[in-house]
């Protein structure tokens, strides 16, 4: 089963990256704000239960793929 | 007796950089310092460890998150968790702070760019086995290179664990704070460079009382089981 997972900087962690990218979106004449800047992590999980895949996925956000500390994690899941 | 050189081990990591300045600097203090390869499962008879600056593991997903996991790593962790002396310096700071054994988390500098520079810092305590030969309210210089140094503590951070504060931040770190240790006091993590400011010939020799304090501790450590 395919998995995506979003990782943000959370709320109130200062986000530089996300700034620079809001004054160049802004340079280019956008109305825009608060542009923050995370990543994504696409992967394949093993078998095709659902629910035991995003039971894994979590695990994985909670050991490695997120620091709970500055990130905050979603998981999607595509059949 | 005779005094021993107290033994302190140097984790190489693929991606350290530092890890020979460090062997270097540790022996011109006068201790017996020994490299450790990252896929030691069980680290050799030690008086203390330091985790050395570079990039493991290419810095990957984040600095120090993978390294977190090399056998190495593991053992460093039981060694602090017996109460052995643990330095980080730089990436080894973010190790540590990935791992657990020190608060906190170090994120990309406020500014974007890499700075390289000598940086004047505070000595906040002079309690810890890692800055017994400074004074409070001494100032160091010491440089920085880094790119991910800003340091965000979490919200129950004790002011008291705060060792280093900046004079003159470089890297929009909270509460201008250089280098921290955990709650017991055994384990420190800074991200300015003690073993590049050991020969004066370097433009200042400040970071060898950072070194020095650390031999000295795990100099006395030895006595004390010997």
């Amino acid at each position: 089963m395919r998995a995506t997972v979003l990782v943000r900087p959370k709320q109130g962690i200062l986000d530089p990256q996300g700034a620079a990218v809001e004054r160049a979106l802004e340079h280019l004449g956008f109305a825009v704000s608060q542009a923050r800047v995370g990543k994504v992590v696409d992967l394949e999980v093993a078998g095709d239960d659902e629910t035991m895949a995003r039971a894994e996925v979590e695990k994985m956000c909670e050991q490695l793929l997120a620091n709970p500390l500055i990130e905050s994690f979603e998981i999607e899941l595509h059949g | 007796m005779a005094s021993p050189q107290p033994r302190i081990g140097v984790v190489t990591y693929p991606g350290s950089q530092d890890d020979r300045d460090a062997l270097w600097a540790l022996a011109a203090l006068d201790a017996d310092a020994v490299s450790v390869w990252h896929e030691e499962r069980e680290l050799p008879s030690l008086d203390a460890v330091v985790l050395p600056g570079g990039f493991s593991y290419g810095d990957y997903l984040r600095c120090g998150a993978i390294a977190r996991f090399s056998p190495a790593t593991a053992a460093v962790c039981a060694f602090a968790e017996s109460g052995g002396l643990v330095l980080g310096i730089c990436n080894g700071f973010q190790i540590l702070c990935e791992a657990g054994l020190l608060p906190g988390s170090l994120l990309r500098n406020e500014s974007l760019r890499f700075v390289c520079r000598d940086v004047p810092l505070r000595v906040e305590r002079s309690d810890t086995p890692f800055t017994t030969r400074c004074e409070p309210g001494q100032t160091l210089v010491i440089p920085v290179k880094h790119g991910d140094g800003r340091y965000v503590p979490p919200p129950d951070l004790d002011p008291g664990q705060v060792v280093f504060r900046y004079r003159d931040n470089p890297n929009g770190s909270v509460d201008d704070i250089a280098g921290v240790c955990n709650e017991v006091g055994n384990v420190l993590g800074l991200m300015p460079h003690p073993e590049h400011a050991v020969d004066p010939l370097l433009g200042s020799a400040d970071g060898g009382l950072i070194l020095a304090s650390l031999v000295e501790a795990a100099r006395d450590r030895a006595l004390a089981v010997a």
